[in-house]
């Protein structure tokens, strides 16, 4: 497990950043930066990019323009790499049981073996860990999706709506995690609609003036 | 290696606890070679001259039944998303899932190829050859047929899609294990080249295939 | 200062430069294809086959060109994956169809031509068969890019598709020769390996002709694609300016 130390020095910087999906320019010229220690939230309307964002820092998508880059990450890892990308998918196995799925998604990221504990603890999911997730409700799928950001040890957290389909007590969990990983000196970038709960965080509108507030 | 490993592991789980595709593939298999002799009537001798390619093609057939899903469940579900950031090049992830398809389909109808020849009066001399040439062309079928389902995991009526797209595809390995088998029949010298040919197209196969399913699998997530 | 390929490869260059060569191609695809007719309905007969060997002056390029369309979209296809060149994707939609027609045409000339040669229309003539299976790959790309919704994905996974099939090809090619080669059936092969000189011009000029009508139709196809994707980005805008969507860069 890397110490909080390195990765507070690692500061993640978007550079006149452009994408454009189906023709049209979803954002152009996005600049932005966030350090280690840091959760910004991307806000903003239906169709402003915060999704797209998300992906093209994950690397799943190329920009029209600009670049993306982490200055002091693992010199041999790609930035998708560094890292936990939760999408509106859970990546979840309805016939594997919560413990499989945590342990494949474990072993597949190469995380430490303690990590499966601590992620079903944190996210409330340890009495469930012999139900196949087919059984489980759109919540606790969620819960086990975004379970993931703590099976193997990345520095960045890019959440997609984190909190979709959760109810208070699970949001609770959620914010939990996120400000231990950046009281621990990780990044989180989460797109959200409605506020979530964290700590501390800066704000990214997206769409129409986008300002880092 | 190990999260190669994990990948292999979890699809084979998957196709145990799910158990429907396979058993599909080698139902379908079993019908598809039940119908000729029902359509050409119970002529011996000719069902024993067809025998081996009308195994060969029906393999074929029931092993693309199985490969529209190679993908689908995955990028449905988000976890090839999550691969494609993950320690592993996707390459490497497009040829463990191809693997497993070859384990869990590819195996199973080229052991149960040697029962239906025995519905087909298949020469006594052509068992041996029949599973050799097909677990040497097999794995050209799962990899090829992975650039196949990699291209259509989106498509509306996929299946046909990849019967299209892929059956072209497959005609080498169909001659070979063909000619392979007819060679030994005769004891003719083309056996060796044949069988040669036929193991370098799915050596090749297992090289460059998951390459180009890779390319079509990052365009998906896009 | 741009490269000639840039420049090239700007739309609205390449519009103005392909509708001034457009006629002139045309114009000779049109002169070669009636003097390449006239010079093969003149050629001395075979002594063997009589009228109906003369279908090879059509057969025969369009077989070239079946294979020529193929490679002509594996290299457009190279050109949008690798260099995202925007013409590549037009230029590779385009030659697809044409190339399928001209692999159709070869195919139901040497069927016809069969006939009185073999007495059957056919006899899985090993060359045939090859080209009958790159037919097959054709229509693979063509019903590959016309089930996926999203354009720009549809060009880009039919591309991958394309060059799979040109790795392929030569080794269908062999494998369909060799099992021709293997087989206990005597087939006969159509062609001759050696041509006299007064079968070779005719063919030549016809091969001439079928290249160029190929051009013309490839550049008019490249045409009507660009002037389409015009269109549709015209009214996206339209949809977005009535919507009320129009965005501004945000800054």
């Amino acid at each position: 497990m890397r110490s909080g130390v390195g990765e507070a020095l690692m500061k993640l910087i978007a550079d006149m950043l452009s994408s454009v999906r189906g023709g049209r320019a979803v954002f152009s010229k996005l600049s932005f930066e966030v350090a280690g220690g840091e959760a910004l939230l991307l806000t903003g309307p239906n169709g402003s990019g915060k999704t797209t964002l998300i992906r093209t820092i994950a690397g799943l998508l190329r920009p029209a323009a600009g670049q993306v880059r982490l200055e002091g990450g693992h010199p041999e890892h790609s930035l998708g790499e560094e890292c936990h990308y939760v999408g509106h998918l859970n990546g979840v196995k309805s016939t594997l049981s919560v413990e499989e799925n945590a342990k494949f998604w474990n072993r597949f990221l190469d995380g430490a073996h303690e990590a499966v504990e601590t992620a079903l603890a944190t996210f409330g999911l340890s009495a469930l860990r012999d139900i196949p997730a087919g059984y489980l409700s759109a919540g606790q799928k969620r819960r086990l999706g975004l379970a993931r950001v703590l099976l193997a040890r990345r520095p960045i957290w890019l959440l997609d709506e984190p909190t979709v389909s959760l109810d208070e007590a699970s949001q609770a969990m959620v914010a939990g995690a996120v400000d231990a990983h950046v009281a621990a000196g990780g990044m989180v970038i989460a797109a959200t609609h409605v506020p979530l709960g964290f700590g501390k965080s800066r704000e990214l509108r997206l769409g129409g003036q986008a300002m880092a507030a | 290696m190990s999260a190669l490993s994990e990948v292999l592991r979890r699809d084979l789980v998957l196709a145990w606890r799910e158990g429907g595709t396979v058993g599909v593939a080698l139902g379908f298999y079993l019908i598809v070679v039940t119908m000729l002799p029902l359509g050409l009537g119970p002529d011996l001798k000719l069902l024993s001259r067809i025998a081996p390619g009308v195994l060969w093609v029906a393999l074929l057939l029931a092993a693309l039944l199985s490969l529209g899903r190679l993908f689908e469940t995955d990028l449905e579900d988000g976890s090839l998303e999550v691969m494609a950031t993950g320690p592993v090049p996707l390459e490497a992830v497009a040829a463990a899932k191809s693997l497993a398809h070859w384990l869990t389909t590819g195996l199973p109808l080229a052991v149960l190829a040697p029962i239906l020849g025995l519905l087909l009066n298949l020469e006594p001399d052509a068992y041996a050859v029949l599973v050799a040439t097909m677990l040497a062309g097999t794995p050209a079928i799962s990899f090829i047929g992975a650039i196949g389902a990699a291209l259509t995991v989106r498509t509306r009526r996929g299946g046909l899609l990849l019967a299209l797209l892929m059956l072209p595809l497959f005609v080498p390995t169909l001659i070979f294990g063909i000619s392979a088998i007819g060679a030994a029949l005769t004891s003719s010298d083309a056996f060796g080249p044949s069988f040669l040919i036929l193991s370098a197209i799915s050596l090749a196969s297992v090289a460059l295939a998951p390459l180009a399913a890779a390319a079509a699998l990052r365009l998906q997530l896009q | 200062m741009q490269t000639l390929t840039q420049r090239l490869a700007n739309p609205t260059r390449f519009m103005a430069l392909s509708a001034r060569v457009l006629p002139w191609l045309a114009g000779l695809a049109v002169v070669l294809l009636a003097a390449g007719l006239v010079m093969a309905l003149a050629s001395p007969l075979d002594y063997q086959q009589g009228h109906a060997a003369k279908i090879m002056y059509v057969h025969v390029p369009t077989a070239w060109l079946s294979i020529m369309g193929y490679m002509l979209v594996a290299v457009s296809s190279f050109g949008l994956l690798v260099f995202r060149h925007p013409l590549a994707d037009v230029s590779a939609k385009a030659a697809a169809p044409i190339g399928a027609a001209f692999t159709f045409i070869c195919l139901v000339t040497g069927s016809l031509w069969g006939k009185p040669m073999w007495g059957a229309f056919w006899v899985w003539d090993p060359r045939l068969t090859s080209v009958l299976i790159l037919f097959f790959l054709y229509l693979g790309l063509i019903s590959l890019r016309s089930s996926i919704e999203d354009e720009a994905l549809a060009g880009k996974l039919t591309a991958v598709l394309s060059i799979v099939g040109i790795v392929i090809v030569p080794v269908i090619k062999f494998s369909v020769d060799w099992n021709s080669l293997h087989q206990p059936a005597s087939v006969m092969r159509l062609g001759a390996p050696t041509i006299h000189a007064s079968l070779l011009w005719p063919l030549l000029v016809m091969a001439g002709g079928m290249m160029a009508l190929f051009g013309a139709l490839h550049l008019k196809g490249m045409r009507n694609e660009i002037l389409r994707r015009r269109v549709k980005a015209l009214r996206t805008v339209e949809v977005e300016a009535s919507a009320g969507l129009a965005r501004q860069p945000a800054e």
